[in-house]
């Protein structure tokens, strides 16, 4: 049983609130980095990625704050490349304690670690390493991304229900490609699947001319397998082994078959409502760093809204409780994990046309949420820092 | 919507022997016509695009019927089944009540943030309300002063002043409040919020909070005890109440507010009608493409009837009504 004393407790505190005008600033904060050069050129980053999804969230935040008094402005501030990114986090600190933050793993545990952090209320909404949730957790950073474990984990759960228990895989040669292929290591061992070959991708032709002829004699090796696994998250070389296999294997991970925060094929629970704001506003379709970022803007929103308050402290004790949850179209109520600052989130498996499934697949139990069969669970979590605050 | 009719089938009782419960089919663009007396489909209407929800003038001269993609809310002859004419609702209407002066209709904007009120008369919008995001769920008090829209991601039940058509109060509920309905003679208002995973009860003449409904079924997880559509038995005593992806359908004793009984439906339940006498009830389920008829009296399902693509909204016609 969730605890619902709390949340009726904290919205009698409502009347109040609304009485008086309260502002809530949040900042925005993106480091830029260069992109790695792919292959293709069929598929460029816009340039608001995460930008438009806090847009939207704080203007779903604005339209329920003006029944109760309260206004929402956001502060954007974008980090050039070789840019000062705890110079832009101090200055954005000095206006606000709620930062948005979209940047690598090691910029996020800087900006939390800056004495002007302290006591602020920090969201990743785009670093998915593994140590952000564990040894490198914060106590003020929360994470609404999530971490490539959950990611691996979703799939994984969706291969046992397949019974596709041998697996194959390939990897790329960047760190985000390595850290997911560990990743998806790690769910075939926690499901006990079978990895039964491994490979580097390890090519530097043009696969756009040379796939049919390179790929069939590459993933020949492998021998026998139900499902070949591709991790090549920065969408270089994926796309050219799909229909180039040996033998004919439905490939998933970062390709085809790809556990995803968010993708524009989910439509279920009213997802259609948030995808057509979003299009409303980005003239593009929305992704897991939009819906991160919405999700960030919306936790602070619903967590203002229940407590009637706008105070940092206030707002993290709330929002880590059993009393927070958020309408997140993903058929389930989110909520963090109170051991590690991660929301917890149903993953959509998609293809381009379809999600073919959601995890937490049927079938999978926990003893708790079964939210938190997704990524590294209480009993494995080497973070500490959330245990004395 | 449905309560009111509810009370005017009552108000006719003697004469209604058979009739027929109306199912939109969001997914099918139709309406399957449901005759109580064979429980068989016996007239697959087209209507426009995504008929959600669905409600009848109070002499069931005409059909009224929200078609969601075609930004419209149909007029439709029941006998005929031809469109008369379509009603200026306002983008991607979802839901709608019906005012008590049988003319006024409060027609929820999903994705514009508004309800619109249309005059069904002259066919002219008569004002748009701004309210919080993906307002659903809609309804009226008996004596007609009072108008609820409620928000699904503003999380509030809005109170609309109908004499000045202005929101008067905002109540916050649990998250995704769908389905909102006068009880009592108009003395409560209860709320379903489907991912809070609870119905609140409002005293009407203060908007207080007044009981929240909570619902446990052994084996399905809280996650999915999602409430949506619901009826009270005309003595206000009863209330089933329908929790959307637990297949179930929860009988609450409508004054301790506990849950009684669960009773297994199809699959995601979405919204539910009685029939003429209040014997029956009939319950849409989406996914599973069907209408499940209870027993009352009983408390039991006692027919499962196919019905097209995710049935979403459910009204009743009396026979040569």
């Amino acid at each position: 049983m969730r605890v619902f004393g709390l949340a009726a407790l904290l919205s009698l505190s409502l009347g109040a609130a609304a009485a008086s005008e309260t502002t809530v600033r949040v900042g925005y904060l993106s480091v830029e980095r260069p992109a790695p050069p792919v292959l293709s050129n069929l598929d460029p980053d816009p340039e608001d990625l995460g930008l438009a999804g806090a847009r939207l969230g704080l203007a779903d935040n604005a339209t329920t704050g003006k029944f109760l008094g309260q206004s929402w402005t956001l502060m954007e501030t974008a980090v050039p490349e070789g840019g000062d990114a705890l110079a832009a986090a101090r200055a954005a600190l000095a206006g606000t304690p709620f930062l948005v933050i979209d940047a690598p793993a090691e910029t996020l545990t800087a900006i939390a670690d800056l004495p002007e952090a302290k006591g602020a209320l920090l969201f990743n909404t785009s670093a998915p390493d593994a140590a952000l949730r564990d040894d490198a957790c914060r106590a003020n950073l929360l994470h609404a991304i999530p971490s490539d474990a959950m990611r691996a984990d979703a799939l994984a759960q969706f291969l046992v229900q397949r019974r596709w228990s041998d697996v194959a895989l390939i990897s790329g040669g960047h760190d985000s490609d390595r850290a997911f292929a560990g990743a998806l290591k790690a769910s075939v061992e926690k499901f006990r699947l079978k990895l039964v070959g491994e490979k580097d991708w390890i090519f530097d032709a043009d696969m756009r001319r040379n796939a049919s002829a390179e790929v069939p004699l590459f993933t020949q090796e492998f021998g026998d397998h139900d499902v070949l696994l591709i991790a090549d998250e920065i969408g270089d070389f994926g796309r050219y082994v799909v229909y180039n296999t040996w033998l004919p294997r439905p490939v998933a991970g970062s390709e085809e078959l790809v556990p995803q925060a968010w993708a524009p094929v989910v439509e279920q629970w009213g997802a259609a409502q948030l995808q057509s704001r979003f299009e409303d506003l980005a003239h593009r379709d929305m992704t897991s760093e939009d819906y991160a970022t919405w999700a960030a803007l919306r936790t602070l929103g619903e967590a203002v809204t229940r407590t009637g308050s706008d105070e940092a402290g206030v707002l993290r004790d709330y929002i880590l409780s059993d009393a927070f949850e958020l309408a997140g179209f993903k058929g389930r109520p989110l909520s963090f994990r109170p051991w590690n600052g991660q929301l917890r989130q149903p993953i959509p498996i998609v293809t381009d046309r379809a999600v073919v499934a959601t995890a937490p697949l049927e079938g999978f139990f926990h003893q708790g949420n079964e939210l938190d069969t997704l990524g590294r669970d209480a009993p494995e979590s080497a973070c500490r820092a959330f245990e004395e605050n | 919507m449905l309560r009111l009719t509810a009370i005017l089938t009552l108000l006719a009782a003697p004469a209604l022997a058979g009739g027929e419960i109306w199912v939109t089919n969001e997914k099918d663009d139709t309406i399957s016509v449901i005759d109580i007396d064979s429980l068989e489909v016996t007239r697959t209407i087209p209507t426009g695009e995504r008929p959600r929800g669905i409600t009848f003038s109070h002499d069931y001269s005409r059909v009224y019927i929200c078609a969601s993609d075609s930004d419209a809310v149909q007029v439709m002859d029941p006998v005929s089944g031809e469109i008369l004419h379509d009603l200026p609702s306002g983008e991607d209407p979802e839901q709608f009540v019906l005012h008590p002066d049988d003319r006024r209709l409060y027609i929820a904007n999903e994705d514009d943030a508004i309800t619109t009120v249309v005059d069904t008369e002259t066919r002219r919008v008569i004002e748009q309300i701004d309210v919080g995001i993906e307002p659903e769920g809609m309804a009226v008090s008996p004596d007609g002063k009072i108008v609820i829209t409620t928000s699904e991601t503003t999380n509030m039940a809005h109170w609309i002043d109908t004499e000045s058509e202005a929101i008067f109060a905002n109540t916050l509920v649990d998250s995704r409040p769908r389905h909102a309905e006068f009880v009592k003679d108009g003395a409560e208002l209860w709320v379903s919020a489907e991912i809070g995973g609870t119905v609140t009860v409002f005293d009407t003449a203060t908007q207080a909070e007044k009981a929240k409904i909570h619902f446990e079924i052994k084996g399905v997880h809280q996650d999915r005890l999602q409430p949506v559509g619901f009826e009270l038995t005309p003595d206000g005593k009863t209330a089933f109440i329908a929790l959307g992806p637990a297949n179930h359908v929860a009988v609450v004793d409508a004054e301790t507010y506990e849950v009684e009984e669960y009773l297994l439906v199809g699959r995601r339940v979405w919204h539910m009608a009685f029939d003429g006498d209040h014997s029956r009830l009939f319950t849409t389920n989406g996914v599973s493409g069907d209408v499940t008829v209870i027993d009352v009296a009983a408390r039991k399902p006692v027919k499962t009837i196919k019905v097209g693509r995710f049935p979403w909204g459910a009204a009743f016609r009396p026979e040569g009504g």
